[in-house]
């Protein structure tokens, strides 16, 4: 699994921090998504794509393969 | 329970979208059709608001996804082709080129839509914001304006004004309110509000209603006010409200009542579904029936709506939660502000432009309302989760 944020989409609402606490973060000052693992281990893969879902902005990609 | 063999969504935009998607992540390998009134590919509605109205987002990048990824998703898209009629007993929808679509499960989609002054018809200049077709109308409009009015004042009505604002038009917003977005905000947030669009250079005109549009030769020229007062335009944009698009639904046998009425996991009849916009659900945290038109809504419903389906058999009952943009300030609100409950600022300092309120009621927190302080705002969303989440005791006679 490879995650791509979208900062610019971003609404910093913070579903993903929420969800997925290990591999997402926010920035201090603006909310905006902060990713802290691109790559995160196979148990966290069920939250990560639930993030991307739940994501209002649709701001988080989850790409399968590489 | 089996999982259905084909799910029908209706209204492929936020909710109808995320419900297809969850279906797919939760393991559901049946058919999957999605029919949507509009011919755009699912599209999302907050950048309309914001930065496509503005200019800085081309319309194609409001699109919710890419097209490999609605390739992925293996569904069935029927777009540009309105749903006429459902049959919840013999789950079936027809269309408006004449499709008959029978499912296992149908979820109904279909969201709300803008309130118009006088129908379609009306004078030129006159504007409505829901849709991707009205962003662009409207933008167009703009180009060649010099000073716009905008009628509401809830949270549609002030974020389209900073936004028209911030392109540099003279902009007049109006509403039956002390202060924009009061109901949504509380007085005390709503009167910060007011003075941040009254220092970008927003006129505003509150506590008052529009009594009728002035036009000349067919064309919009201004409007007049319940106090008498009349306004030149070359463009008025009315955010006046909406109603649930639920026509679609008469004599379905569904229970139609400011929106689909359904129970607490969303259910509407057997087999039949609400989600987003259009879904009127018994919250079991407050006791009674909500509906939500913002967009995280839209996203979480479509998650338990997905798993309801494949018989998780969970109530939903979230922490309502929306965000708006208005300037360089972000506001997000987890819960539901009232203009009673008293408010507290908890973080930072209202003069400073940062700062979370939180408002209580008689069983605790209701409401988290931030300013420029997302992090800080979430962490606080906390002390509202036990309110919201844990069903209410049926109090004693
Ligand atoms: C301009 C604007 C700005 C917004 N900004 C924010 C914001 O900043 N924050 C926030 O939280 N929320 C915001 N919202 C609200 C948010 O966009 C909605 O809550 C969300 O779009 C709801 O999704 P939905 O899928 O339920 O409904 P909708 O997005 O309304 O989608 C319903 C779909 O169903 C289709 N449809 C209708 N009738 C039929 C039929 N008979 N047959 C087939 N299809 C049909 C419609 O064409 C539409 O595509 C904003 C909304 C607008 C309009
Ligand atoms: S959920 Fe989406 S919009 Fe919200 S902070 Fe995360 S990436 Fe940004």
């Amino acid at each position: 699994m490879k995650i791509t944020v979208d900062e610019d989409k971003c609404c910093g609402a913070g579903s993903c921090v929420l969800t997925a606490p290990d591999v997402f973060d926010q920035r201090d000052e603006d909310g905006i998504v902060v990713l802290l693992e691109a790559r995160p281990h196979r148990e966290r893969h069920d939250a990560v794509r639930e993030a991307a879902t739940v994501c209002p902005a649709a701001a988080i990609h989850v790409g399968e393969e590489a | 329970m089996n999982a259905p063999g084909h799910v029908l969504v209706v209204g492929a935009s936020a909710a109808g979208l995320g419900t297809a998607e969850a279906l797919r992540r939760k393991g559901f390998t049946g058919r999957l059709t999605l029919a949507g009134a509009e011919p755009e590919p699912p599209y999302d509605r907050p950048p309309l608001s914001k930065r496509v109205l503005a200019g800085a987002w081309e319309p194609a990048r409001a699109h919710l996804r890419t097209p490999d990824v609605l390739d992925v998703l293996d569904a069935r898209f029927l777009l540009g082709d309105p749903a006429t009629a459902l049959d919840a007993e013999r789950r079936s929808v027809s269309t408006a080129s004449g499709r008959t679509l029978t499912a296992d499960a149908i979820v109904v989609a279909t969201g709300i839509r803008a309130r118009r002054l006088s129908g379609h018809g009306g004078p030129q200049g006159v504007h409505v914001l829901r849709t991707l077709a009205d962003a662009a109308a409207l933008r167009a409009d703009l180009l060649g304006a010099r000073r716009v009015v905008v009628v509401g004042d809830g949270v549609l009505g002030a974020e389209t004004a900073a936004t028209v604002r911030t392109m540099g038009l003279e902009v007049c917003l109006v509403g039956p309110q002390p202060a924009p977005m009061t109901g949504q905000l509380g007085p005390l947030v709503a009167r910060r509000l007011s003075a941040l669009h009254a220092g970008n250079g927003v006129v505003l005109r509150a506590g008052v209603l529009l009594d009728g549009l002035l036009t000349r030769d067919g064309r919009v020229s201004g409007v007049r006010l319940s106090d008498g007062e009349e306004l030149e335009a070359d463009v008025v944009v009315t955010a006046i409200g909406s109603s649930p698009a639920t026509d679609w639904l008469d004599g379905s046998g569904l229970r139609l009542d400011d929106g689909v009425v359904c129970d607490a996991y969303c259910r509407a009849a057997d087999g039949v579904w609400a989600v987003g916009d259009v879904a009127r659900w018994h919250h079991e945290g407050l006791g009674r029936l909500l509906r939500l038109e913002n967009r995280t809504n839209a996203s979480e419903q479509a998650l338990a709506v997905a798993g309801n389906i494949l018989g998780e058999n969970r109530p939903y009952s979230p922490v309502p939660y929306f965000w708006t943009d208005q300037f360089d300030v972000r506001i997000q609100v987890f819960g539901l502000p009232s203009a009673e409950a008293p408010a507290r600022v908890v973080e930072g300092d209202l003069a400073q432009g940062r700062f979370v309120v939180c408002q209580d009621g008689p069983r605790g927190p209701v409401s988290v309302l931030g300013w420029n302080m997302p992090r800080q705002t979430r962490s606080h969303r906390a002390s509202l989760v036990d309110h919201y989440t844990r069903p209410l005791e049926p109090t004693a006679p």
